[in-house]
């Protein structure tokens, strides 16, 4: 009885009230105050739980790309420090003050790069092919791409943390969902590389894949291969990078080197490429439209441009559209049917805008993973 | 990554579980408390808003709890990526026999592999590809 009578007095209604108001103006007066400073903390917090799973994803890619240099590479000492030194590797890009000739010293530059990781991978695989160094070099290439997001988005952290101010750890939040998607993208592009899958990047290659089929095919530089089909009564100079292992090529110098072969006397380059969807696209969405399709740093670009400019040939363009996500990861089924539709485009557009005796260019980009000819 | 940092992100942090298992206990108090002044109530006529409030914190305290013991286990399911399984086809390109197998090592598309079951003439993969389960679509009036 006496626990009863001493509780309820603990709780006498009139006490509570002020309490309750007291501690309303207090909340109130906080926030005037310190606002700015609380959102910033609860951004921290948002940050914080994102590099957490960066951290953990950024080990699993590694874990993942040290069992897979074991795997296939069979090194007969522990490969760990050439792989954590591989990723820490740095590109700087070259000088443009003076834009003139600034794309060849890029193309300079990443041929370096190119070489130099091929031949880290050879050292620290040397049981690997000439497919698997390539696959090899595309997973370690995304085991540094995650360790590259990992550092920028703990460096914001920490910085917002040290300088305690809103706006540095508001730049990381703002795009913190994009980032994640970015890495997560990269997380199963790991697997992909790591095993050989094609990955969405390759639709464009697998349409060229698909057209040279059971035609006999040549090596053009670099990395790429080309057959010539038949095709109602057309020539198709059918391109792509040679797989199936990890490799883009030069399309650019590919597809220079074939118009140089004709004279020039090309009536018409269509280019195929898997490009980013906008949120509400569907994916495996096909488009055409004219222009070079092709990503990267943009030498390749440059090189076909160059070239259709000297002799004036049209060049069109067919589209598959897939997200970030898809294009690194391993290829989805909506895409796997898109090539087909692309590839009826392809042709369609060879019927309507060439005549009976015309050579065309049919040049398929991405990444050729997974995908043979 | 060692096997003690996989364990450590594996499971929920003992900060996070020593909070919840402090709320468990406050709230069981609370509930005692309520209880006891709800029978003070039809006994001495104690009053009945205390019985209510420290009833409310009980309950609260549990549902706090329970809530987050469920966000910090979805949080480390969440740490994983998904990844769908990646399917083979193959087709003999004489009888047209199609085989739909998982994804193995060295498998790419145009391989020429083992002999078909049927007419013994050699397999083509035609395609490689991942079927993903998508998620109720939202639905947005675009």
């Amino acid at each position: 009885m006496g626990v009863q009578v001493k509780v309820a007095q603990l709780f006498n209604t009139s006490d509570w009230t002020w309490v309750l108001n007291v501690a309303f103006y207090a909340v109130f007066v906080g926030f005037i105050f310190y606002g700015q400073r609380i959102q910033m903390y609860v951004m921290l917090n948002e940050v914080g739980g994102s590099l957490f799973r960066l951290k953990y994803i950024k080990e699993e890619g590694r874990k993942i790309a040290v069992e897979t240099v074991k795997e296939i590479g069979k090194p007969q000492a522990d490969p760990t420090d050439k792989i954590d030194r591989f990723l820490e590797y740095f590109t700087i890009g070259p000088q443009n003050l003076d834009p003139a000739g600034v794309v060849w010293k890029l193309e300079h530059i990443l041929d370096v790069r190119d070489t130099r990781l091929k031949d880290e991978v050879k050292l620290m695989a040397p049981a690997s092919d000439e497919t698997q160094v390539n696959n090899l070099e595309n997973t370690l290439e995304a085991a540094s791409a995650l360790n590259f997001i990992y550092k920028i988005v703990r460096h914001y952290y920490l910085l917002g943390k040290k300088t305690k101010n809103l706006y540095v750890i508001m730049q990381i939040q703002m795009i913190l969902p994009l980032v994640m998607r970015e890495a997560e993208a990269y997380a199963s592009a790991l697997k992909a590389f790591a095993y050989g899958q094609p990955i969405g990047d390759g639709a464009g290659a697998l349409v060229a894949a698909k057209l040279m089929h059971g035609y006999e095919t040549r090596k053009v530089d670099k990395d790429c291969v080309v057959a010539t089909v038949p095709y109602e009564g057309r020539t198709a100079f059918v391109i792509k990078a040679e797989g199936p292992g990890g490799n883009v090529g030069k399309p650019g110098d590919a597809i220079k080197a074939v118009i140089e072969e004709n004279e020039g006397k090309i009536a018409m380059v269509i280019m195929i490429d898997a490009a980013l969807k906008l949120e509400g696209e569907e994916l495996g969405e096909v488009a055409e439209g004219v222009g070079a399709a092709i990503g990267g740093p943009g030498v390749d670009q440059y090189k076909i441009e160059d070239s259709l400019v000297k002799y004036h040939i049209p060049i069109n363009a067919v589209i598959i559209k897939e997200d970030v996500g898809d294009a690194v990861s391993p290829l989805r089924k909506e895409e796997f049917d898109a090539t087909d539709k692309a590839l009826e485009r392809v042709k369609q557009v060879v019927v309507e805008k060439t005549k009976e005796g015309d050579k065309v260019i049919i040049a398929g980009i991405g990444n050729t993973i997974g995908i043979g000819q | 990554m060692s096997g003690n940092q996989d364990q450590r992100t594996n499971r929920v942090s003992s900060f996070v579980l020593l909070v919840v298992f402090l709320t468990l206990a406050l709230s069981l108090v609370a509930l005692i408390f309520g209880a006891t002044v709800l029978a003070g109530y039809f006994n001495i006529g104690s009053d009945l808003t205390s019985a209510y409030i420290l009833l409310a914190l009980g309950i609260l305290g549990i549902a706090l709890s329970a809530y987050v013991v469920v966000e910090a286990r979805r949080r480390l399911l969440k740490l994983k990526v998904a990844v769908s399984p990646v399917m083979t086809t193959l087709e003999c390109r004489k009888c047209g026999v199609k085989n739909v197998r998982e994804f193995q090592r060295g498998d790419y598309i145009f391989k020429e592999t083992g002999p078909c079951q049927k007419c013994n003439d050699k397999m083509l993969i035609t395609a490689i590809y991942k079927e993903v389960k998508e998620k109720e679509k939202e639905r947005f009036p675009v």
